[in-house]
Order: C-alpha cells, then structure tokens, then sequence
C-alpha cells in the first residue's frame, strides 16, 4: 500500500531541507557578499548583510594581480585531464572486478581504499625527488598522473558500485550474439551504466578542481591552477578577506556553474543503488 | 598586407621571442604582504635596468611557503632561484650548507643594514640572506581609553602598568576589554609572544646545557601572570586569536591595548581600515626591571639556494631589492611611509621618513632592544628571541603552545602545563642527541 503524504509532513520536510540548504549554503553567500565589500567592511561588527558600498575593487586587484585565465584554464586541463585518464584506467578494472570477480577482488579493492588513509605528506618526498628527476615540476602533465593516481581509488569504487546493479546475463546474450570485448564495453555496458559514469566523471573532476595540496607543492607558475591563486591571498599578518573572498570567488564559479548544471546526474549517480 | 611586410613581422616576432628565451628567469618565492607585493609592481626598473634578467613571481601564504620552500631545498628541487625565508631559517639552513653566502660591493654598504638584524642573518661571519623588511613588537594602545582611565602611558612601560591599565580600561559590558594578545597555539603564533615574555622575565628555553626550563619560577611566574590578565581583562575565546583576529578586535575598538608586531602599525593607523585610526599611540614592549624587554625580533630575508644555477643573477636581484636605492624607488612612487621598514640605519636617519611615518621611532627602538644572540636574562646556547632556531623548534615549540593556549583556556591549569612541556620539550631534546 503506499504511504500518504499529510500536508503537514511536506511542509516540515520542506522547511528542514530549505533550513539544511541556506546552511550549507551560507558560507558561499558569505563570501560572495564580503568579496564585494571594502577590508575595512569585511571586518566590521556588526557585519552589514546588504547595505553597504559595493566595490569591484576587490576582483581588479586579483585580476591586476594574477593571471586568472592562465589559472583557471591550468584548472580545467588539470580537472578533465585527471578525470579522463582515471576513466580510461577505472572501466576496464571496474568491469573485471564487477563481472569477472575472483576470491581476492574483495581484498584488491579494499588494498586501494586503504591507499588513501595514507596523508598525503608522508609521500610529499618521494614524489617531490620523482618529479625533480623526470621534468614534471610544474607541468600539467606532472599533476594531471597525480591527481589521477589519488583520486583513482574512488573512481574504481564508484565505477564498480554501479557496474554491480547491471545483470552480467545482459553482457553475456552480447557475448551470445558475438559482441567482442571491446563491443561489449562500449555499446552494451556503458550506455547502461551513463548514469553512473557521469556521476563518477562530475565528482572526480570536483574533486580533483579542489584539490589544494599537490597542486600547491608541485607547481610555481606555469602549471599554477586556480588553488594556488587563492593560496595567493591567505596572511596570517594583515587582514585581506575581501581579496582572499573576490579570488576564492573566481575560483569556485566555474565549478559551481557546472555543479548547478549537472545536479540532477550528480543527485542520481549518488544515490545510484542506495535503496532498494 | 602584403607579403613582404607579413614576412617582416613574423621576422620581427622570431627575433623578439629569441631574445626573451635568451633572457634568464629569475624564480622568486615570497610571502603575500604589502611590502612584497608592492616590490612585484616595482620589478619593472630591475628588469629595465637588466634586461637580460626576467622575473616571475610566486606569491605564497606563509605557513604554504614555508612547506613549499623547505621541501624544495631538502630535496634540491631547484623550483626557486631566490626565497623568501625567516630569520629562523637562516642560521639553520646556512650551518646545512642549504643557502649561498651573499657578496655585495661597496655601494651596497652592508655597515648600514641594522645589526640586531644582520647579527640574525650571519653564520660564521658571512651574510647568508638580505633583509627585506624587518620588524619587533611593541605596545598599541588606545589613547583616548588610557586617558579615560585617568593613566598615562609611559614610553617603556612595565608589566605592572599594563596589569593595571589593563583593569582601569577594561569595560566588559561594552566589549571593550583592556588587553589583546595572542593565544592560537603555534610557535609563530603564542609562542612567539610568550617566549619575548618570558625572557623579559628571567625565564629561558634552555639552560646552557640544553636542559628545558620549564620548571623554573620563571616561566610559571610568565604563564601566570599572562593567564590571569588575559582571563580577567581579555576577550573571550582568546585562545584561539592570533595577529588576524587581535587586528579585527582592535580595529573595531574592542581592545584597549595589544602587544604585537610593529607592522601592525601601519594597519591600524589606516583610516580606511580601522576605526580608531586617529586614537593609537605606541609604547615599547613592557619589562620586569630585569634588563629585558618583552619584544621579538622578526625580518623576511631574501636568500639563495645552493644548487640555483643563476646565482650571480640573483645575487644581483637581492642587491636591488635590499639597497638603499630601493627604498628611494618606493619613496617616489608610494610614499616614504610604504618603504619597506626595519633593515637600514639610513631610512631611520631620514627626516622625510621620520615625518611620513610616527612609528618609526618606536619602531626601531624595539628592533635595537632585541638581541638574538642574548636575548634572555641568563646565557642562553642558541640564536632567537622568539624562537630557538633549531630544527626540532617547529615541533616543539607549537606543542608547548598548545599546553600554554589550553592553560589559557582553561581546560588545563598553569602548573600542568608547564608540566607537560617539560616533559615534552625534555622527550624531544633527548630524541635529537641535545642531552642525554
């Protein structure tokens, strides 16, 4: 029987989801609106919410400041690089692992979570010597093998989550009709699984866009992406919280855009297989 | 367009791009504060000067900075041709062999960088970095509330005085509290300013042995005494505000005084940031009668890496950046108060600068009264006023911060924690074959 809905019941379930959205919200808001005000108003209290002086001050000097495109653009190759190559290398092990498992995929796919309990500055040595050695200080290319090496774990979890909800019998009348491998891959399992590929390509370049450890130890200028700019703008001796706010602006419109976007995919591909 | 003038500016182009790639790039790492940003804008008279020289700039948050250039030099990653260090690093990263002893010629005059200064620079009798821009710590005070309260501030006041101005000003349903200091644990945040406080009472890290001295008299007298002013004339949840959070509370008028570095100054005397711009005055950092004042000694210095192989070129970016002709540059483009302060006699010499900026004065008098090499009542073994410049102080010092900052709190008591960094502070020097 299905359950009926009061009227009553929508309306509190609205309001906490409005309440728990403002919240999170918040402190985005906040910095938009401190990224328009003067230093001097940034710290005031107590703090004017809309009426004050809106300056564009604030985004002039960042853009007088830094190289915003130079930035931004490093972002996304770095983003969509890392993403991509973390695709190309997480289907094939998600596929063998969610179709063809052994007694030790369990084990594999555990060993690979277990990469990231590791913090991240226990292995800043070794990889600082390894980039010194082979060129990729302060190269895309340098970053885009990391951020995929880190964020590939999650990838192949999520990849192999939603490969499991697709029945393997479909895969196999492909196989019956003479798909080869590859044909199988490409026109039977991934049209399947675009939800959860899509999900998994949305949160992983998210991910890789925030990533501010790496991207800040590995690059000076030229491979520089947006995370380094902001990290610009931080001093613990001086207050600048309208630049820092207008920079951290800049960085995270892109991604918010795209996030706003994409929601629904993302939405889906999250809760892909959490209830039954 | 014809062919002939299409072929003459591709030529032009070609001949344009080979003689930028002729051009050595010099990669500068630097912390974001005022005084670097401005010399970013400036580097256009080096590069007219020296237009085989180009500049890149790599503007960093300072704990960033810090992590990014010791990796860089542990590993000889060769990212940066000069950086941006401390005066912690220095003696350090010299006695390493990790940095270029500095050469300048005459004109340069080396006699005329300040000696508290140039004493913290200097390893072996070679300079190993230029200071830039150098600073101490002094007392802010309200004057408008100091006269309210019927005191006046002496020039060098004792912590006597500060207790009691710091009662009389105190007005807690207003939100005014009478005194503002650091209390986030860090040791370049609390510990900076307790361990000046410390020295001016008695107090030591270390006896001459390396043995910690936590469990003297001194340093419980210290903690005491900071404990009881902040708890009873402090704001509240001052163990978790550092220089960023002191500068807002004493912007907006909630601070009546507020021991901290001297270019905070400048901040709060700007009209368009503070509120109490015209109501500051200044006074040296308190002392005990005991030969030492409360105040630290701090400059960012430019140094070279070993291994950079455009050290001749840096060498010659450094000259520039530290030389009295850069303090005139900066003069006519942005004001005499803008020069970057604290590193040469001759700017505190010059009228035009004694009159552009009031702190000056009492600037370098904090800076002159601050002595790395002794800068503790009884013999000390190591260089710093704020810190003990040895690799293991990172650590040490931010774990003995977080016991003073919980003191402070109130989740632990005085006793416990001096207790506790003893102990610690002992474990640690043991670990790294200072005592046995």
């Amino acid at each position: 029987m299905a359950r009926t809905v009061t009227t009553n019941r929508k309306l509190v379930f609205t309001v906490i989801g409005w309440a728990i959205g403002l919240t999170l919200f918040f402190p985005i808001l906040w910095t938009f609106l401190t990224s328009f005000k003067t230093e001097g108003e940034a710290i005031a209290t107590p703090p004017s919410f809309l009426f004050f002086d809106w300056t564009l001050e604030n985004y002039l000097t960042v853009n007088d400041r830094s190289d915003y495109f130079r930035h931004a653009i490093n972002s996304v190759v770095i983003s969509l690089g890392s993403t991509a190559l973390g695709l190309l290398v997480a289907i094939p092990a998600a596929w063998s692992m969610a179709f063809t498992p052994t007694k030790r995929t369990k084990d594999i796919l555990m060993w690979m979570l277990s990469t990231k309990m590791l913090p991240a500055v226990g292995v800043l040595v070794p990889i600082t010597l390894i980039f010194r050695d082979t060129g990729l200080m302060d190269t895309r290319t340098g970053l885009v093998i990391v951020l995929m090496l880190m964020n590939l774990p999650i990838i192949v979890w999520m990849l192999f989550t939603y490969f499991k909800e697709i029945p393997g019998e479909i895969l196999e009348a492909a196989r019956m009709d003479g798909a080869t491998l590859g044909k199988e891959i490409i026109y039977v399992l991934a049209p399947m699984a675009v939800p959860g590929i899509a999900s998994t390509l949305l949160l992983n370049i998210i991910l890789a866009w925030n990533e501010a450890f790496w991207t800040v130890l590995l690059t000076t200028n030229n491979a520089a992406p947006l995370t380094a700019m902001i990290a610009q703008y931080s001093s613990p001796e001086g207050l600048f919280w309208s630049k820092l706010s207008a920079a951290s602006m800049l960085a995270i419109a892109p991604i918010l855009v795209m996030g706003w976007f994409s929601q629904k995919q993302l939405v889906r591909g999250l809760t892909f297989g959490a209830v039954k | 367009m014809t062919h002939s003038k299409t072929i003459g500016l591709a030529f032009g182009a070609l001949l344009a791009s080979t003689a930028l790639a002729g051009a050595e790039t010099l990669t500068i790492a630097t912390v974001n504060n005022g005084d670097m940003i401005r010399m970013q804008k400036l580097t256009g008279a080096f590069t007219e000067a020296n237009p085989d020289i180009d500049v890149e700039w790599v503007t960093m948050e300072e704990n960033v900075l810090r992590q990014k250039v010791t990796t860089d030099i542990a590993t000889k990653g060769g990212q940066y041709d000069i950086m941006t260090i401390g005066t912690y690093e220095v003696p350090i990263w010299s006695k390493q062999g990790w940095l270029v002893p500095l050469e300048f010629d005459d004109s340069y005059d080396v006699d005329d960088l300040l000696p508290a200064i140039r004493d913290g620079l200097t390893t072996d009798g070679e300079l190993y970095a230029a200071p830039f821009y150098g600073e101490s710590s002094m007392v802010m005070y309200r004057t408008d509330l100091m006269e309210e309260a019927g005191l006046e501030m002496p020039d060098a006041p004792t912590w006597d005085f500060i207790k009691q101005a710091a009662e009389a000003m105190t007005d807690k349903e207003n939100e005014v509290y009478g005194i503002c200091l650091r209390g986030k644990a860090g040791w370049g945040e609390n510990m900076a300013f307790l361990s000046a406080m410390a020295n001016s009472y008695g107090a030591r890290w270390f006896d001459e042995e390396w043995n910690p001295q936590f469990d003297g008299e001194a340093w419980k007298a210290t903690l005491t005494d900071y404990v009881d002013l902040m708890q009873n004339y402090g704001p509240p949840g001052a163990s978790s505000n550092g220089f960023n959070e002191n500068l807002a509370l004493f912007q907006t008028g909630k601070c009546g005084m507020w021991i901290d570095a001297t270019v905070a100054a400048s901040f709060v005397t700007n009209p368009d940031e503070s509120q109490v711009a015209d109501k500051v005055g200044f006074a040296l950092a308190p002392d005990k009668g005991l030969g030492k004042r409360s105040n630290w000694l701090w400059a960012w210095n430019l140094g070279i890496p070993a291994g950079s192989a455009k050290t001749e070129a840096a060498q010659k970016f450094i000259a520039w950046a530290t030389s009295k002709d850069y303090a005139e540059l900066v003069a006519s483009e942005e004001g005499w108060a803008n020069v970057p302060p604290g590193t040469r006699k001759s700017l505190y010499e010059n009228p035009e600068y004694q009159e552009a900026a009031p702190f000056a004065e009492m600037t370098l008098e904090s800076i002159n009264a601050a002595d790395p090499t002794n800068p503790a009542v009884d013999p000390v073994p190591y260089v710093g006023v704020q810190f003990v410049a040895i690799p293991e102080f990172q650590g040490i010092g931010t774990a003995v911060g977080q016991q003073f900052s919980a003191a402070l709190a109130g989740s632990v008591s005085v006793d416990q924690a001096l207790q506790t960094s003893q102990m610690l502070t002992q474990r640690e020097m043991m670990k790294g074959g200072y005592i046995k």
